[in-house]
């Protein structure tokens, strides 16, 4: 399994025609306390840098893009009852949605793990 | 009066706590132009939830230096103030605090502000043979950060040349906020907590620290608003800090404790095109004075308080756990019948909370509404404000 990571934050593992999609502990420490977060309906679409999910801090609202396009396959249901686990868990159950992968290509030019490492180091 | 030397016209500015901050893990954002701790490191146990309930459980320590404090002096000073403001000063003694408003003549919220009759008792002297008497008339006035130069701009165009007013820019200005702020004050200035109430305020010198120490806040606890020299701001929050009941908070949870305690945040749930009675805030006119006038805006709002408001400030809950945040739109079925200007989730209730300005028809308590965000319709309920009760002291 792979993962890689965007520069918006957000991690993807990759198991054959599926990713999981979440954001990271950078992103969670970045955005607070977490109260809510809005998933995508299971069987929508998403296209590749359009919104996907929307995370309620305290204090805001944050937009989640898509890093990659495809079809949403499942939803993490744990989330509604306890968001937190977006700031307690960030990178294992506080994942967002599972989606079958549209284009492997979109998968080009994201990060490894070290790359993100040193890009959040440069931030 | 000195100018505003503490910040570049171009840049943000540094208030006397800044370093202080940074040294605790402070994450500073931009606020009424100056740098402000919005949150402390969530390894020395912060973050806006934990420092929320820490102010509701034990004693949040809030430096809100970045308000205007001003100093109004003068024989007629009380005569003066009541041009602008729509509560009675004259009547108010000394060591009393007033909550109170700027008003512009159309009726509209200038700003909201804190004022102290802060005139001096001056000790008989035998020598001069003087007996013991009230000083110069003075009033401490504490105003919004982002509106304090719009403040001070009309206070000095209104204001009779006889009257001083003085920014107090060479002073911090701190908040001691919770159920357990006097205990652990008064382990720091024993006898000082048990000499005020709610809304009362005093001098106090400790050791070379010269204070003023006032019994109010804007997170619906017991607490203690300290104004200090800069120059003594440090030590002072040091010393507060080691108190074990005390921790810094920074301005997210002092949005979210006042949003609970159900007070309106000025330039969000107040403008200057909102006035004191569809704001709710009529309290602030003081019952006399919203029969003699003579204070700007006094006209506009008679006719209002005359005919009703169209639309009221109230409180509103959420079902569900998705907030709803200033301007989401507020509906009766098909019917927009308002507008959000504050809210956020509630750490106490676990729920999220909302205030808003809508329709006096819409606006009685236990009106079932709608709210819109991002197109899903969220089922909000009117309640009454606050939505977690006061927690003022006001006498055993």
């Amino acid at each position: 399994m792979a993962r890689y990571f965007t520069d918006e934050h957000e991690w993807i593992d990759v198991e054959g025609d599926t990713a999981t999609v979440g954001i990271t502990d950078y992103a969670q420490e970045q955005l607070g306390d977490i109260v809510f977060v809005e998933l995508p309906e299971v069987g929508s679409v998403i296209d590749k840098g359009k919104d996907a999910a929307v995370v309620e801090s305290v204090k805001a609202a944050s937009d989640v893009y898509a890093p990659i396009s495809g079809e949403i396959m499942e939803t993490n249901e744990a989330l509604e009852e306890d968001p937190a686990l977006v700031n307690t868990s960030p990178e294992e159950n506080g994942w967002f949605f599972k989606l079958a992968i549209g284009d492997r290509s979109e998968l080009e030019g994201l990060m490894d793990a070290k790359a993100y490492k040193s890009f959040c180091d440069s931030l | 009066m000195s100018e505003d030397h503490e910040q570049d016209e171009a840049g943000t500015g540094t208030l006397p706590l800044d370093a202080w901050h940074r040294g605790k893990g402070a994450r500073m954002v931009e606020f009424a132009g100056y740098w402000m701790p919005i949150q402390y490191n969530k390894d020395s146990g912060g973050g806006i939830v934990a420092e929320h309930e820490w102010t509701r459980s034990n004693a949040g320590l809030f430096d809100v230096s970045h308000m205007g404090q001003l100093m109004v002096t003068g024989e007629k000073a009380a005569e003066e103030l009541e041009k602008l403001l729509p509560g009675a000063i004259a009547t108010l003694k000394p060591g009393r605090v007033r909550y109170s408003l700027l008003l512009n003549d159309e009726g509209g919220i200038l700003d909201d502000l804190m004022v102290t009759n802060a005139t001096p008792w001056i000790e008989a002297d035998e020598e001069a043979g003087t007996e013991g008497h009230w000083g110069e008339p003075a009033y401490y006035i504490v105003v919004n950060g982002a509106m304090k130069w719009d403040d001070i701009a009309h206070l000095r165009e209104h204001l009779d040349d006889e009257v001083t007013l003085t920014h107090m820019d060479d002073h911090a200005l701190v908040a001691l906020q919770g159920p357990n702020a006097a205990t652990a004050l008064n382990r720091i200035m024993r006898g000082v907590p048990e000499q005020l109430v709610f809304m009362q305020s005093l001098e106090h010198d400790f050791g070379e620290w010269p204070l003023r120490i006032t019994r109010a806040g804007y997170t619906g606890e017991d607490g203690f608003e300290i104004s200090v020299p800069a120059e003594f701001a440090e030590s002072l929050c040091d010393r507060l800090c080691a108190e074990i009941e005390v921790r810094p908070a920074g301005l997210g949870a002092r949005d979210s404790l006042r949003l609970e305690a159900g007070l309106p945040l000025y330039g969000h749930d107040m403008t200057d095109t909102v006035d004191p009675v569809s704001a709710d805030l009529a309290f602030a006119l003081t019952k006399k004075r919203r029969e003699t006038g003579g204070w700007m805006g006094f006209e506009a709002v008679r006719t209002l308080m005359e005919s009703g408001p169209s639309e009221r400030r109230v409180g509103l809950t959420l079902e569900g756990r998705m907030p709803a945040r200033e301007g989401a739109e507020i509906f009766a079925g098909d019917e927009k019948v308002g507008r959000i200007t504050s809210g956020g989730f509630s750490p106490t209730l676990g729920h999220p909370i909302a205030m808003g300005y809508v329709k006096v028809g819409h606006a009685a308590e236990g009106t079932d509404l709608e709210i819109v965000v991002r197109n899903k319709r969220l089922a909000a309920k009117v309640v009454s404000l606050p939505f977690v009760p006061h927690n003022y002291y006001r006498g055993s």
